[in-house]
């Protein structure tokens, strides 16, 4: 099965090959792939498959001569370049296959750890050999595993790979001194031509790839109680005035119109960021990230002033919420609808609620999206089997399997209308925007701007929740984006 | 001296010499290990630390050119450190006068030698067992606002049925009230612990004092106003001490219970410190927020350290 996906892994699509004469790893680089410089390659590949089938030689120096009779393994074209993009001459120890994948995450949850430990039996069958270690924090959003993730690095013991918002969050990470650039692997495994556009823009940084993404999150999806919406016959607001009609109605009604929960600090800058997603045209709002776009625009003035008019039909415990446990507001049919990233979709599977999705009022064809990646840090202890771990991360494989789990989207554009059919209906029609719609970077999950802007964007709106000020929050707004980019 | 010769007395002095200098030479090997790993992880670090808020590390990489009191500019423009400072402050006021009053309390009633003294003193004393972030996840629990459409838990439904529900609030997410909520939640915590120091002072306190003072004609409020509560002052001291430096660190009651809250009115040094350095990756100004930490505590610190020192020093 795995085979029919393509590429993936030496397991699978490498060949044995018995010698009929004595040969050193260079002579079988030669004849095999016509090129001796092959021959760490071969030599990797046939030790990790000696350490799992003792019938395979084990190679102990590249310049071995091989007894006539002895069976190595000739590992695809595809990974053997890999091989050779990431192998450092000077590290021997990684031509003798085995050792450990340290992967960090933030996935210990339901869904997403299911789709981790999915994309891990991908790997432990494509390299036996490994030993995969799961050194995840649990923490939404990461913070808790980013801060024990950054003094590592700085001490130059990282784990091999770890997981990375696609965007800007990048900057914070200093790529350019702790990450590999992941160019070659892009062209090697064909990333470059199989990911969107759009996509591939927001996954460069300083011109290099950093990380390989897994999977796409739409921020910007309002969730509705098809109950409530259907006993009052109301349909989802496409504007932001039959939003607050629709709030106004509800509210008289001893009903929530729209949940909010701020307990983790970024719920709420969260739905700020989606209010201008719709109030900003998708090239305005890019434009506020990279300064082309003022602060002091009237469509951020407008977000803000939206943002406040909400907050008068908000549940009044929200800050005593996380993301989830308010979404027991529509469960329980007290609250009508919710403005939440599209993994609420998994929670609200697991509840068997009943819920419906529309884009965020006035933001129709605009999809603010996030992308989780795993990044390839410069000290890593296990290079090459970092490397077979973003082999799997970004092959149609890893990416069905782990994102049918996860309740998101594959980031690959060449899913087979069969293959797509295997996910849930939202996912379905979220995949067909994220094909259509204009996509934008979300702040709050890393893409779209530098941590340390992030950290300022949601203290300003986090400010905001009390004192209602618009003029001074749009002040403070502009003064983030000054500091952020040095104007 | 008496009854022993010139030279029995200098051979006996060699000797305690001899003695006294193995025993210097032990005891400074003894301690070396330990005074070593404290001027390095302790006084190194701290120099360390301040070092770092007066450099330009402000993203990943460490950068340690030297930029001056910039930093500490920052941070003083920037709100959210000011409110956490002010909120510091209400902390630190309410849970250590709080849990002063209270644990006082409670020792005065348990000194009453009531049946079951054991019992009660054990219930009172349990809560510093837990760790501030059990205390917190029960709080967060127990101080749950609630809503209309939800309908309410904790304190909030223990009102309401009670026939009290305009007293009802919303606790720690109400911001005019906060962080009194997160005190609420230090106070029942460490209250218990100042009841057992007060208690075994009050034990010490020689029941002839007392009676004396009852002869002279005081009634039992100015007993406990002239007699014990100076007699109390040094265990007033100490716990203010312990519950001064356990207030101005707090963070992990913080965490578990609140966040920053909306408006960051929960908000601490500890906890804005953490998010700059880790977060915003400004490392120096993370630094910078310590360094304020450490002199805040310092001068709660040192005035102490100087009093029980002069006290050795008498004794």
């Amino acid at each position: 099965m795995l085979v029919a996906f393509g590429v993936l892994g030496l397991a699978q699509v490498g060949t044995p090959l018995v010698l009929d004469k004595s040969a050193t790893p260079g002579d079988i680089a030669l004849a095999v792939f016509g090129d001796k410089a092959y021959a760490p390659a071969v030599m990797r590949a046939t030790n990790s498959k000696a350490l799992v089938d003792p019938t395979f030689a084990r190679i102990p120096t590249l310049d071995a001569v091989l007894p006539a009779g002895a069976k190595v393994w000739i590992p695809e074209e595809t990974w053997a370049k890999a091989f050779l993009a990431v192998w450092d001459p000077n590290r021997v120890e990684n031509l003798f296959g085995g050792g450990k994948l340290v992967v960090g995450s933030w996935w210990t949850a339901g869904g997403e750890a299911e789709g981790l430990e999915a994309l891990f039996a991908l790997y432990r069958g494509a390299y036996a050999d490994v030993v995969v270690v799961n050194a995840t924090v649990a923490g939404g959003a990461g913070f808790a595993f980013k801060a024990v993730l950054k003094p590592r690095l700085i001490a130059g013991d990282p784990p091999d790979a770890f997981q990375l918002h696609a965007g800007l969050e990048v900057e914070g990470y200093s790529p350019e001194v702790y990450l590999h650039p992941l160019d070659d692997l892009y062209s090697i495994f064909g990333w470059d031509k199989v990911f969107p556009p759009d996509l591939l823009t927001l996954l460069r940084y300083q011109d290099h790839y950093w990380g390989v993404p897994v999977n796409i999150h739409r921020a910007n999806v309002l969730w509705y109680s098809k109950d409530i919406f259907a006993r009052y016959n109301l349909t989802p607001p496409a504007n932001w005035d039959e939003f607050f009609q629709i709030c106004e109605f509800l509210k008289g009604r001893g009903i929530v119109p729209i949940t909010l929960a701020n307990a983790g600090g970024w719920e709420a800058p969260h739905l700020f960021e989606t209010i201008l997603a719709s109030t900003l045209t998708p090239a305005e709002y890019r434009g506020l990230w990279t300064g082309e776009t003022s602060w002091t625009h009237p469509g951020v003035t407008r977000a803000l002033e939206i943002l406040k008019k909400i907050l008068d039909y908000v549940n009044p415990d929200y800050s005593a919420h996380t993301w989830d446990t308010v979404l027991e507001y529509i469960a329980a049919g007290n609250g009508a609808m919710n403005v939440m990233g599209d993994w609420a979709m998994g929670w609200f599977m697991a509840k068997g609620v009943d819920v419906g999705w529309a884009p965020v009022p006035g933001a129709k064809g605009v999809f603010v999206a996030l992308s989780d990646t795993f990044a390839f840090p410069k000290r890593a202890s296990n290079p090459i089997n970092a490397m077979g771990w973003l082999e799997v991360c970004g092959s149609k494989a890893g990416q069905i399997a782990f994102n049918m789990r996860k309740g998101s989207i594959p980031a690959r554009t060449d899913i087979t209308p069969q293959e797509k059919a295997q996910f849930n209906p939202y996912l379905q029609s979220c995949m067909d925007d994220w094909a259509r719609d204009a996509i934008v970077p979300s702040v709050m999950h890393g893409a779209a701007a530098p941590e340390s802007w992030v950290v300022d964007f949601k203290d300003a709106i986090n400010l905001f929740l009390v004192t209602r000020d618009v003029a001074r929050t749009q002040a403070a707004l502009v003064a983030a984006a000054k500091a952020a980019l040095g104007q | 001296m008496g009854g022993k010769g010139p030279a029995q007395g200098r051979a006996l002095f060699l000797d305690m010499r001899r003695r006294l200098k193995r025993d210097t030479i032990l005891s400074v090997l003894l301690v070396l290990p330990s005074a070593l790993a404290v001027l390095v992880f302790v006084y190194g670090f701290i120099g360390l630390t301040t070092y770092v808020s007066f450099s330009n590390w402000n993203r990943l990489v460490p950068d340690y050119t030297f930029v001056g009191a910039s930093n500490y500019l920052r941070l003083w423009q920037n709100p959210r450190f000011v409110i956490t400072l002010r909120n510091l402050g209400v902390f630190t006021g309410l849970f250590v006068g709080g849990s002063l009053a209270l644990g006082f309390l409670l020792a005065v009633l348990l000194d009453r030698r009531i049946k079951g003294e054991g019992f009660f003193r054990t219930v009172y004393l349990y809560p510093l067992a837990l760790s501030f972030i059990v205390t917190g996840v029960v709080w967060r629990w127990l101080l749950n606002p609630g809503s209309p459409q939800m309908g309410s838990t904790g304190i909030n439904l223990l009102l309401e049925m009670m026939g009290l529900g305009f007293l009802k609030t919303g606790w720690y997410t109400d911001p005019r009230i906060g962080i009194i909520a997160v005190a609420i939640a230090a106070i029942w915590q460490m209250s218990g612990y100042v009841m057992a120091m007060y208690l075994a002072g009050l034990r010490g306190i020689p029941e002839e004092l007392r009676e004396a003072a009852r002869v002279d004609g005081a009634s039992e409020l100015q007993i406990y106003r002239f007699v014990v509560l100076p007699m109390l002052r040094p265990i007033t001291f100490g716990a203010m001490i312990v519950l001064g430096h356990i207030s101005l660190k707090i963070y992990d009651l913080v965490v578990a219970m609140t966040g920053p809250g909306p408006g960051y009115f929960c908000d601490v040094p500890a906890y804005f410190m953490w998010e700059l350095t880790f977060r915003a990756n400004r490392f120096a100004q993370g630094a910078g927020i310590a360094v304020i930490l450490l002199v805040i505590v310092s001068l709660l610190i040192i005035p102490y350290l100087r009093h029980s020192l002069r006290r050795e020093v008498e004794a």
